[in-house]
């Protein structure tokens, strides 16, 4: 890790749902200007540490900051300057896409929402998509529109939930890289929650990984593998998980 | 205070949206208004040429069922936006953005307000052309009586909203039935006088109540009872802040149980 200071911070985070632990006393700290990657298994509490971060679920206990800002407290400073996406949570069907655009740049409170909309659309290549309704589109199609929302206010901090999960392999190498772009041009901090871990290697600065909510092991994807005398990323992940003793279902398994 | 105002214009434009990509929803606004008013109108028409004119004051039936509008449509008008976002499962994404939960009821309210007077104003020009009703005979009580039902049913609304946001779309049908829980209480086309005794405490509880009695004291003795107006007023204080409470604290609920996220069908 750099010594830059941090744009997120996760502190002792903790969440339990029904007496179950889904987030276990998880701490990291996202310098700005990088891309750090939660990676797990489904289940593993990568979404709910995510949410934890936006604010949007109330850890039991532990402390969430965002460019500096106390997420229980004082988020929306926060969340003025950050934006959130998750091809699970698609915007309004009825709505076309400009439609979706403009109320959300308003929301943000983007000057020209129009042009700035203008100017996502082609940088996305979603041009032609606009002015469809978003319930019409393919899960591919509605991932990209999703994203258009996150950029909607030149966000410094990005969260995203599997940003590729539903795009073909072309797109999916493509918005990798359009991401990467836009992180090196703005210096923007990218959280992302993934369980593929080829992408996760290619993106990401540094990232943890999470079994049954609790962070195994933190750090840069090649150091990780150096470190384990690995190949990949996911024989590292593997052995962290044999490790732990609970060994889980591999990433990408649908557990 | 400029970029709330921005937000709440933000979510009216979500909602007008709605309509422009359906435009057949503009319907349903006046459709019950005004069917309601058609039977009561034509009942009004009956009764007075069946018993003594002085017995049914010309009015008054019309004037009560649109005043029950403005009630249930306000009410009606805020729970439906709600409804929306869970339908679509948006929560989520304006939970995450810049939009607070106080903005979020601003922009519910002013959503309401505008749907109420789509929809009560609709079916008042038709009874104007039907009946020959004058909503301007209530005089300036007219725009007090409206307030204070708006008011009321705000309160209730944000009330449902809590209670959808516990307990899911579950509870959706509560968004068209829980003001008519209310309705016989309320002496929306009597007197509460005729009551039992001890309903009679409960039914002066509601703000709508005394409503309906001062719109019976204009329409019969062409008298404004601003006592009665008062007690509306004043019960109606109660009324919101509750109703803004159960909301507000349902929220906090559901970003402590992660239900903001998980609502949807």
């Amino acid at each position: 890790m750099t010594s830059a200071p941090a744009a997120v911070e996760a502190r002792n985070l903790s969440k339990e749902f029904d007496g179950r632990t889904v987030v276990d006393r998880i701490s990291f700290a996202v310098p700005r200007g990088t891309t750090f990657g939660l990676l797990g298994a489904n289940g593993a509490g990568k979404t709910t540490t995510i949410l934890m971060l936006l604010g949007l679920l109330r850890p039991d206990s532990g402390e969430a900051r965002v460019l500096g800002h106390d997420m229980e407290h004082d988020r929306f400073r926060a969340l003025q300057r950050a934006n959130f996406s998750s091809p699970y949570v698609s915007l309004p069907h009825r709505l076309t896409a400009r439609q979706n655009l403009t109320v959300y740049g308003r929301l943000y409170g983007v000057a020209d929402v129009r042009r700035r909309i203008e100017q996502i659309a082609r940088e996305l290549r979603i041009e032609d998509l606009l002015d469809r309704p978003v319930g019409q589109m393919s899960a591919g199609q509605k991932t990209r529109v999703g994203i258009g929302k996150v950029l909607l206010n030149n966000p410094e901090v990005l969260f995203l939930d599997e940003p590729t999960a539903s795009l073909s392999p072309e797109s999916a190498t493509w918005l990798r890289s359009f991401l990467g772009r836009y992180r090196d041009s703005t210096r923007a901090t990218i959280v992302l929650a993934s369980h593929n871990m080829p992408e996760v290697e290619a993106m990401c600065d540094n990232i943890a990984f999470l079994q049954q909510g609790r962070l195994l092991e933190q750090g840069a994807p090649r150091e990780l593998i150096r470190r384990h005398g690995k190949q990949t990323l996911e024989q590292v992940f593997l052995e962290v998980a044999e490790a732990a003793g609970e060994r889980q279902p591999g990433p990408g398994d649908g557990a | 205070m400029k970029a709330s105002l921005g937000r709440i214009g933000a979510m009216m434009t979500r909602y007008t949206y709605l309509y422009l990509v359906s435009p057949i929803r503009i319907l349903e606004l006046v459709y019950w208004p005004t069917f309601n008013m058609l039977i009561w109108g034509f009942m009004q028409e009956y009764l007075n040429s069946a018993t003594h004119p002085a017995v049914f004051a010309a009015s008054y039936l019309i004037a009560a069922v649109l005043l029950w509008d403005v009630l249930f449509r306000s009410q009606l008008g805020l729970t439906l936006g709600f409804v929306e976002e869970m339908w679509a499962r948006n929560l989520g994404h304006l939970a995450v953005s810049p939009l607070r939960p106080l903005e979020f009821v601003g922009a519910l309210i002013a959503t309401s307000l505008v749907r109420t007077l789509i929809g009560v104003g609709g079916a008042g020009f038709l009874a104007t052309l039907f009946f020959g009703f004058n909503a301007l005979e209530l005089g300036v009580g007219l725009a007090l009586f409206f307030l204070n039902l708006v008011i009321m049913g705000w309160g209730v609304g944000l009330v449902v909203c809590a209670i959808l946001l516990r307990y899911g779309l579950a509870a959706e049908a509560l968004a068209w039935g829980a003001l008519f829980v209310l309705q016989p209480l309320c002496g929306v086309f009597y007197p509460v006088s005729i009551l039992p005794d001890w309903l009679e405490p409960i039914a002066r509880a509601l703000p709508a109540t005394h409503v309906f009695e001062g719109m019976r004291t204009v329409v019969q003795d062409g008298r404004l009872d601003t006592g009665l107006l008062a007690q509306a007023f004043l019960l109606n204080i109660p009324y919101a802040l509750a109703g803004l409470a159960a909301f507000l604290g349902s929220y906090a609920v559901a970003r402590r149980r992660g239900l903001l996220m998980s609502t949807g069908e």
